[in-house]
């Protein structure tokens, strides 16, 4: 009811079609697929699955998972402003290759960014002996997978404001600086709310993608239970991967995995959404 | 005042550029100098002949149908949500929102597995498939073949449309969109005609992300595809190639990577010309 | 139309792993085309393409190179024997997660894997039937291998038995037993050797093991990992390895590598067997037992070894003496009481392993 009422303030068609389409489509491809998964996660009691999430090598590695994901999204912001910022608003040379080459981490294969990053950042890579000289041992350490969290997730905030950044006309500022605006209060006041939302949305796709990454992060960690460097798809992998497969764990452990990302990618959807909404007025 | 914003002004750039640059060198170009030098380390033959090896150009065919189709049913699913996401106001928006994000957040391992459990020889739509292939004669497969192979490529890049015109949508309103409506045109026409030209660089961005992420998708993949030379798509090959474990193979690895990261190149550069043409015609 | 040639071909090749089409929409359509591609072009030759005969062997990592060229000279003399030509599909990964693919769906002939506990799992799961084990000679074992330690030239931290690997300062090399099968041979190796040293005083072993593990530097998720993690990466100052993995960097950098073989190790025996659901479907039962007993032939057991795998043959195993330390005293899993006792008592959750790791 309330439904059709709201739906009824949109003049613009196209309602029911996308709508079908969108849930069909999500449905086949992702989520009948998905559920098949995480079913096996309910064959498992309650006891079990409990058992399973406080072993204190499960549980690490949510921790080390959720933290190092973490820091490395804000990193990301950090730099990724920094870099979208640059590629739209200054002229350098050598700007288009810089440009053309943020989606790298993209087409590097996973696993290919994770044997590089691991060399180069291991005592006998070129940046390894560098950070070696300040006292930082970056491979096989939570330091090292952040780094290679960072590297997968630049893309994701790059990409995602450039667009934003390129439509937010200089006119604001210009305005802003005339009326005697300080720069750095231009930037917090008028820029940063319009880049909020796909600041966010970077932060969130990093993430999110760092949360569960693989390939690049599995060769550099080292994936030692003690260091704590272990990452929850090792843990997931090694479930599967044992001599005796054990689905209902992997299921499980994945389906806690999901929800936690599934929980910060709600937040961020709703502060974005809450976000346009604000703007759209 | 003026004088404190300008100094500032022209010291800030500077500071970012540099900033920029040195993020730049160690996080994106050391990796690639180290990739293409190492393919490059034993001489151009090597690289060619790893490049001409059937296994490569097989993985090379599988990488581009997969690639392809990811990429016709991730834009037509893309702009159908964003479409429905910013155009109307519905209760569970949030919801459904995030549930398309979810391939972002699982784990690559469960992806391919999703499939398995769905399609596989234990996966509850397999009697079905079964029925099928006994009525009809054929001999489809879901799971350790082509088929699966996109499946899987679908699922991992299915969001990278949609989140990026998503918050381009949204910051462009619907104004636009209702005035073309209340002055009667019918809907794909004001898709076409007003929304399309705002957003078409997103919808390209979008585009090349999901592409060059379905290039280089090794996880899910790994789970479905098992024959190689047949089934295997580039990451799939240059980690077989890496684990031979050879100096020899591993060079062979690198050229290989350097092919993907030469296809990433192309398209962007593609971009590029398209973006400068874009703006010079708008111009 | 098109379908129904290629289901014909299909089935007569016997080749229904590849025969993929799909129904939905653009990926059945290219995929199909695909197929069909490849399909006119093995069928082009009408008669005697027929005649080839197709084999999926879904293996492990380090038989990469032993299959490439066993599957030339098997292909040779099926066509000495037989007249047919066979073209054999290879796969290889972890040996746990290539005995799940079989599992899930893989339609593989035979396999080949790195322990027997994984292809009792095909066996469990109904593909294998019972008694594969004692199928073919030696425990449906063609070649075996042992463990044995990869250290750097000079060896500086003097390396020569497993009592070394517990001095302190030793880096470790080894992959996570609980992930790799090849760990577990490791794992068991080092457990015998304490096990003797300590005659049997359970308290003592495990502190042995406890110590050894605190050593361990990196633990990879697969054998090949941790090769490379020693060998590319430069971590660590010893690898344990199989015997062959070792053998293959040393010959590989001969400047940089030397192998140690401790004075007790575990003979390791990768199994294979024939899958045989899939086998009877695909109509491939017959050749997939000439495929497996070939690699008892004189020819194959020598490749084995110069392949640096030990040939089940002992007569060509003698002729390999340069390559293989014969004298190592070798336990072997029956040691453990089979391979599914040991895995219950050590590998499972909260079993010694987890015990002596997360102490």
């Amino acid at each position: 009811m309330s439904r059709k009422a709201r739906k009824g303030k949109s003049v613009l068609p196209g309602f029911g079609l996308t709508m079908g389409i969108t849930v069909a489509m999500l449905s086949v491809l992702v989520l009948i697929p998905l559920a098949s998964v995480l079913v096996y996660a309910f064959h498992m009691s309650w006891k079990e699955f409990l058992e399973l999430m406080m072993r204190p090598n499960v549980r690490q590695a949510f921790v080390t998972s959720v933290s190092c994901a973490f820091v490395a999204a804000v990193l990301n912001c950090v730099f990724g402003l920094v870099l979208a910022w640059v590629l739209v608003r200054y002229e350098f040379p050598g700007k288009r290759l810089m440009d053309g080459m943020i989606e790298l981490p993209f087409a590097l294969p996973t696993a290919v960014a994770g044997i590089t990053l691991s060399k180069m950042y291991s005592d006998e890579g070129i940046l390894g002996r560098l950070l070696g000289y300040i006292g930082i041992k970056a491979s096989y350490t939570k330091t090292g997978l952040t780094i290679a969290l960072v590297f997968i997730g630049i893309p994701f905030v790059v990409r995602a404001l450039q667009p934003v950044l390129e439509k937010l006309p200089g006119t604001y500022e210009e305005a802003s600086t005339m009326l005697g605006a300080s720069r750095s209060y231009t930037f917090r006041r008028v820029i940063l709310p319009e880049l909020m939302p796909a600041l966010l949305t970077g932060f969130g796709l990093a993430l999110a993608r760092g949360i569960g990454e693989y390939g690049s992060v599995i060769y550099i960690s080292g994936n030692s239970a003690k260091e704590g460097t272990q990452v929850v798809s090792y843990i997931i992998m090694q479930k599967l991967n044992s001599g005796n497969v054990d689905y209902e764990g992997a299921a499980a452990i994945a389906l806690v995995l999901l929800l936690v990302s599934f929980f910060l990618l709600f937040l961020i959807n709703m502060i974005q959404i809450a976000a346009g909404r604000r703007t759209k007025q | 005042m003026e004088k404190h914003n300008n100094s500032e002004g022209k010291f800030v750039p500077y500071l970012l550029i540099g900033i920029s640059v040195l993020f730049f060198l160690v996080m994106l170009v050391f990796p690639l100098a180290e990739v293409i030098y190492r393919s490059l380390k034993d001489g151009i033959e090597v690289y060619k002949s790893a490049l001409a090896a059937s296994n490569t150009l097989s993985a090379l065919w599988v990488t581009l149908i997969a690639t392809v189709i990811a990429l016709v049913v991730n834009t037509f699913f893309g702009l159908c949500a964003s479409w429905l996401l910013t155009k109307f106001e519905f209760r569970g928006k949030q919801v459904l929102s995030t549930l398309i994000d979810i391939p972002f957040s699982i784990s690559p391992v469960i992806a391919g597995l999703a499939f398995i459990m769905t399609f596989g020889r234990v996966g509850w739509a397999k009697p079905i498939i079964d029925w099928f292939n006994g009525v009809f004669g054929t001999d489809i497969s879901f799971v350790f073949s082509v088929p699966g192979v996109v499946l899987a490529t679908i699922f991992v890049t299915f969001p990278f449309v949609s989140r990026e015109l998503l918050p381009v949508m949204q910051a462009q309103g619907s104004a636009e969109e209702e005035a073309a409506a209340m002055m009667g045109a019918r809907g794909f026409v004001i898709f076409r005609r007003v929304t399309f030209p705002h957003i078409k660089w997103a919808l390209l961005y979008g585009m090349i992300l999901c592409a060059a992420r379905a290039f280089g998708e090794f996880g899910a993949v790994y789970a479905v595809s098992k024959a190689r030379g047949k089934t295997f798509t580039l990451p799939l090959e240059i980690d077989a190639l890496y684990m031979a474990g050879s100096s020899d193979s591993i060079t062979q690895a690198f050229a290989v990577s350097s092919l993907l990261v030469l296809m990433a190149i192309i398209m962007l550069v593609l971009k590029q010309i398209v973006e400068y043409r874009g703006k010079v015609m708008e111009e | 139309m098109r379908k129904k040639n290629i289901l014909k071909k299909g089935l007569l090749l016997g080749m229904s792993m590849m025969m993929a089409l799909g129904i939905t929409t653009g990926c059945g359509n290219s995929s199909g085309s695909n197929n069909n591609g490849s399909s006119n072009n093995s069928g082009g030759s009408s008669k005697e393409e027929s005649e080839t005969v197709k084999l999926t062997n879904v293996s492990y990592d380090p038989t990469r190179e032993l299959y490439e060229q066993y599957n030339k000279i098997f292909a040779e003399h099926y066509k000495e024997t037989t007249g047919k030509t066979i073209e054999v599909t290879q796969s290889h990964g972890g040996s746990g997660s290539q005995a799940r693919s079989v599992v899930e769906g893989n339609e593989a002939d035979v396999v080949t894997l790195a322990l027997a506990h994984d292809i009792t799992m095909i066996e469990e799961a109904g593909l294998i039937e019972e008694g594969w084990l004692d199928e073919f000679e030696g425990n449906s074992s063609p070649y075996t291998s042992t463990i044995t330690f990869l250290v750097r030239k000079g060896n500086e931290k003097d390396i020569h038995d497993w009592d070394d690997l517990i001095k302190p300062g030793v880096g470790i090399i080894t992959p996570d037993p609980k992930s790799s099968g090849g760990a577990c041979w490791n794992f068991l190796a080092a457990w015998y050797y304490a096990d003797k040293k300590f005659s049997g005083d359970e308290k003592k072993v495990k502190d042995f093991m406890s110590k050894l593990y605190d050593n361990v530097l990196v633990m990879d998720s697969g054998a090949r990992g941790a090769t490379t993690t020693f060998v590319e990466n430069g971590q660590g100052d010893v690898l344990i390895a199989w015997e062959n993995e070792a053998l293959l960097s040393v010959k590989e950098y001969p400047d940089e590598y030397e192998m140690v073989t401790p004075s007790i190790s575990i003979k390791a025996e990768p199994s294979v067997a024939i899958v045989d659901e899939n086998a009877n479907k695909n109509g491939t039962q017959d050749v997939a037992k000439e495929y497996l007993e070939y690699l008892y032939s004189d020819d194959a057991q020598k490749l084995a070894g110069e392949n640096y795998y030990r040939p089940s043959n002992e007569e060509i195993l003698k002729t390999f003496s340069d390559t293989f330390d014969l004298s190592v005293d070798l336990c072997s899993i029956d040691d453990f009481g089979g391979w599914d006792q040991a895995y219950k008592d050590f590998f499972e959750d909260d079993a010694i392993f987890d015990e002596i790791y997360n102490q």
